[in-house]
């Protein structure tokens, strides 16, 4: 293995001034959870970086899972050498020749932090390069648009040697924006706006709705494997509520309304979602609409139920394609899981016209008509069950006999 | 009672009794109904298919559960054949082949197939070219075994992998049913895209067992109704021995390296004490020999000019008990076909006796086992029909 340490670079939150040293702090704490199973690892956290020094781990496994993290903007398999040029020059070449392809082009770039280093950064470019050049001849140099980029970094007490940069995932340390609630359905987009919202930082707890008898086991279990899935980024346990809706939408559904019911259904769900939030002290509620898609996501149906919100609601697909959605579901790896086919309570009583164009007076008077609607949600709410997910872990205990792990 | 017949039939193991009789007992919906209890079946099943995928670094969705060796075998060939046959009509098989292999490619012949029986040497062992010599741009199919059945040849199945990685059209189907928790069994790397597995012979239940599908190959059923394993086996499944094969699978492959390297010391003692023994013929080199491995647990000889029940039931009166060829076909009396083709005449052919040995074995079991062959084999001798009256 040419390379022993990985150099972390940090995204978005090194702009963040005074707090920086705190997400620093976050960040490394995020990173080292995220690797835990990988013991060999050590730490050096310096000036708006991180290095992690493999020791005996393999680079591979860890570059995966450090993929994964969010506030990761960028790293890179680094070897390190000793601060002084013929060792830099020996770990160049090493580098160089860790690449399969005979014929390339290169330049370096080389950058001396340490202004106590004897060669200034132009004449460490050109000693480089030229030992490269003179123990490889089928490589050559093209500054300009070159196949390698030879990064040379020198500080005081090392040097690091890389090319690759592998981009991260972007974003904040989980949880260092504060804190959301999201609408998790069985589909496609909402695990992606989980996902999305978890990036920009946000400590998400995922909320269900489910109708039993009309949705089926497989369709809560498949929630469960999304909420599971999602934990693996948040890197911390994962709340999943889960609601029983069967009664307020079976009491929708007798209002005879056929073509507002998404409209109604989606309105408790919000009112809902509202009152978890505020009770895990939560200050916005996150969905996967994706403007135009389906019936309730026209602008008009979102303003309609949107209304019943007061916390922020936050769409981070809102503007999206549906096939860049479907990109990113199987990125994250949540897709295989979402097109499994078990009807979630949306889908469920779907009318063959659902008003795209809902009017909000109406919509109103029908929920007046239904003077016990406000005490079925409060019920809703208190009957809510929530999971902790990590993982790794199976379908909670006691839910299934294929839990019984004696058994296998 | 020293049980020296694992290669027949192993004794389940305590845990996967208990398995077993806990998910009979429990759970016994069909896996296919839609209510919970179904659905809870139904999720054992793919647990025990993830298992399975784990423990061979593969996917899920490449594991399908049969009634054990004979079907997955039957299915593999039949299925390969009959789907891909208008790609080519030629097949090739080895000449010692277990009977549920053998005997497909009979019947593929009676279909119209054409069929290359690979030879085999003095020790039972393909030689991979023999199968590059057998390929023509016909060839659909290949089958050979990963551990022989009857004498213990471990195949070079990642030799014959190799010849056939770049023949996208050639598919490779390997028996494993020998070898799975014996040997190490990199499916993935051989290129193997059809395996056999049987639960029973490592402590798993009868009426169990698997074909691996490599993702992409596709079978044509043998077994139509339901649709059951996507298809290619209907039939409602066995739950509670698919369950119990897959913990057995677990234990087996778990174990493996140590079981090989303990296995494989006891095994040296055996063929050691074996040579020395009146009248046999060791159907295998006498010592270890990297280019004709053999099985760590099968240790195969003859007695020419004994009739190999005789010394079998001599050897259960002395509370041992052994086999002759393969159990399955141990009931005539005709040559071995595996020693005929390993070049045996058929006195030697028709006197085989195979030892195959389990985790419960050590030392002392070796040497009981030894001790009673030699008295029974001492006895024996002077009523051994002469080769010329043979």
């Amino acid at each position: 293995m040419t390379f022993d340490h990985i150099l972390i670079r940090f995204g978005e939150i090194t702009v963040k001034g005074r707090n920086r040293s705190r997400f620093e702090a976050e960040m490394l704490k995020q990173v080292k959870h995220a690797l835990r199973s990988f013991p060999g690892l050590t730490y050096i956290r310096t000036f708006g970086r991180l290095y992690i020094a493999l020791g005996n781990e393999p680079y591979e496994p860890v570059a995966e899972r450090l993929k994964d993290v969010f506030g990761i903007s960028s790293f890179s398999p680094v070897k390190r050498v000793e601060p002084e040029l013929g060792a830099i020059r020996e770990g160049a070449l090493a580098v160089m020749r860790s690449f399969p392809q005979r014929e390339a082009t290169f330049k370096v770039k080389a950058s001396r932090r340490w202004k106590g280093f004897p060669h200034d950064t132009m004449s460490l470019n050109h000693l480089v390069a030229a030992h490269v050049l003179r123990n490889m001849p089928h490589i050559k140099v093209d500054v300009h648009n070159p196949d390698i980029e030879l990064n040379v970094e020198v500080q005081e007490h090392h040097a690091y040697v890389y090319c690759e940069v592998i981009p991260g995932a972007g974003g904040f340390p989980y949880g260092s924006n504060g804190k959301a609630v999201a609408l998790l359905s069985g589909g496609i987009d909402s695990p992606v706006a989980v996902w999305y919202a978890m990036r920009k930082g946000l400590e998400v707890e995922a909320i269900h709705f489910h109708s039993y008898p009309f949705t089926s086991k497989e369709a809560q279990d498949k929630v469960v494997t999304l909420a599971k899935r999602l934990s693996h980024y948040a890197g911390s346990p994962f709340k999943l509520h889960l609601v029983p809706f069967t009664d307020i939408q079976t009491r929708l559904a007798q209002t005879g309304q056929e073509h507002l019911i998404i409209t109604l259904m989606r309105r408790s769900m919000l009112r809902i979602a509202q009152k978890i939030a505020e009770r895990v002290r939560a200050l916005a509620v996150v969905t996967g609409d994706s403007l135009g898609q389906v019936a309730s996501q026209t602008l008009s149906s979102l303003n309609v139920i949107g209304r019943t919100c007061e916390l922020p609601l936050l769409r981070p697909l809102i503007s999206m394609d549906k096939l860049e959605i479907i990109a990113m579901a199987k990125r994250i790896g949540t897709y295989e899981t979402s097109i499994l086919p078990y009807e979630d309570c949306c889908t469920l009583f779907v009318p063959k016209s659902p008003a795209t164009n809902p009017n909000l007076r109406v919509v109103e008077r029908i929920e007046r008509g239904i003077p016990e609607l406000d005490e079925m949600i409060a019920k809703a709410v208190e009957d809510t069950e929530t999971l902790e997910l990590t993982p790794d872990e199976p379908v909670p205990a006691g839910s299934s006999a294929a839990d019984r792990d004696d058994w296998f | 009672m020293l049980y020296f017949d694992h290669s027949a039939s192993s004794p389940p193991k305590e845990e996967v009794i208990r398995t077993v009789s806990e998910v009979m007992a429990q759970i016994y919906a069909n896996p296919s109904s839609l209510h919970r209890s179904g659905a809870e079946a139904r999720k054992l099943l793919e647990r025990a298919r993830e298992q399975a995928a784990r423990l061979f670094g593969t996917e899920p969705s490449e594991w399908r559960f049969t009634s054990g060796g004979t079907e997955s075998n039957n299915l593999a060939i039949f299925g390969a054949a009959r789907r891909y046959r208008n790609r080519g009509r030629h097949l090739i098989v080895s000449a010692v082949e277990h009977p549920s292999v053998a005997e497909p490619f009979r019947a593929l012949e009676r279909e119209g197939f054409r069929v290359t029986v690979l030879p085999v040497g003095p020790t039972g062992h393909v030689n991979p070219a023999d199968v590059e010599a057998a390929l023509t741009d016909e060839t659909i199919l290949v089958s050979v075994m990963h551990v022989n059945n009857e004498v213990g040849s471990v195949q070079p199945i990642e030799a014959i992998g190799r010849l056939l990685r770049d023949r996208p059209r050639t598919l490779f189907h390997v028996d494993g049913v020998q070898s799975v928790g014996k040997l190490p069994v990199p499916i993935r790397e051989w290129g193997v895209d059809l395996f056999t597995i049987s639960a029973h012979k490592f402590g798993g239940p009868r009426g169990a067992g698997w074909l691996y599908v490599r993702g992409g190959v596709e079978l044509e059923p043998i077994l139509y109704g339901g649709g059951q394993e996507s298809g290619l086996r209907s039939g409602t499944e066995n739950v509670p021995a698919i369950v119990g094969a897959a913990k057995a699978l677990r234990l087996a492959i778990e174990s493996q390296p140590v079981r090989a390297e303990r296995m494989g010391r006891l095994r040296r003692r055996l063929v050691e004490g074996v040579v020395r023994l009146p009248g046999v013929v060791l159907s295998g080199p006498e010592e270890d020999d990297p280019n004709r491995p053999m099985a760590p647990h099968i240790v195969h000889f003859c007695c020419p000019g004994l009739k190999p029940e005789v010394i079998v039931h001599s050897l259960e009166e002395l509370g041992v008990l052994v086999s002759t060829k393969s159990a399955c076909s141990s009931k005539d009396d005709k040559p071995s076909a595996v020693l005929t083709a390993m070049g045996r005449d058929a006195a030697c052919a028709s006197s085989g006796i195979r030892i195959s040995l389990g985790d419960e074995h050590d030392e002392a079991s070796i040497d009981a086992l030894l001790e009673r062959l030699e008295t029974v084999l001492r006895r024996l001798m002077p009523l051994r029909r002469k080769e010329e009256r043979h």
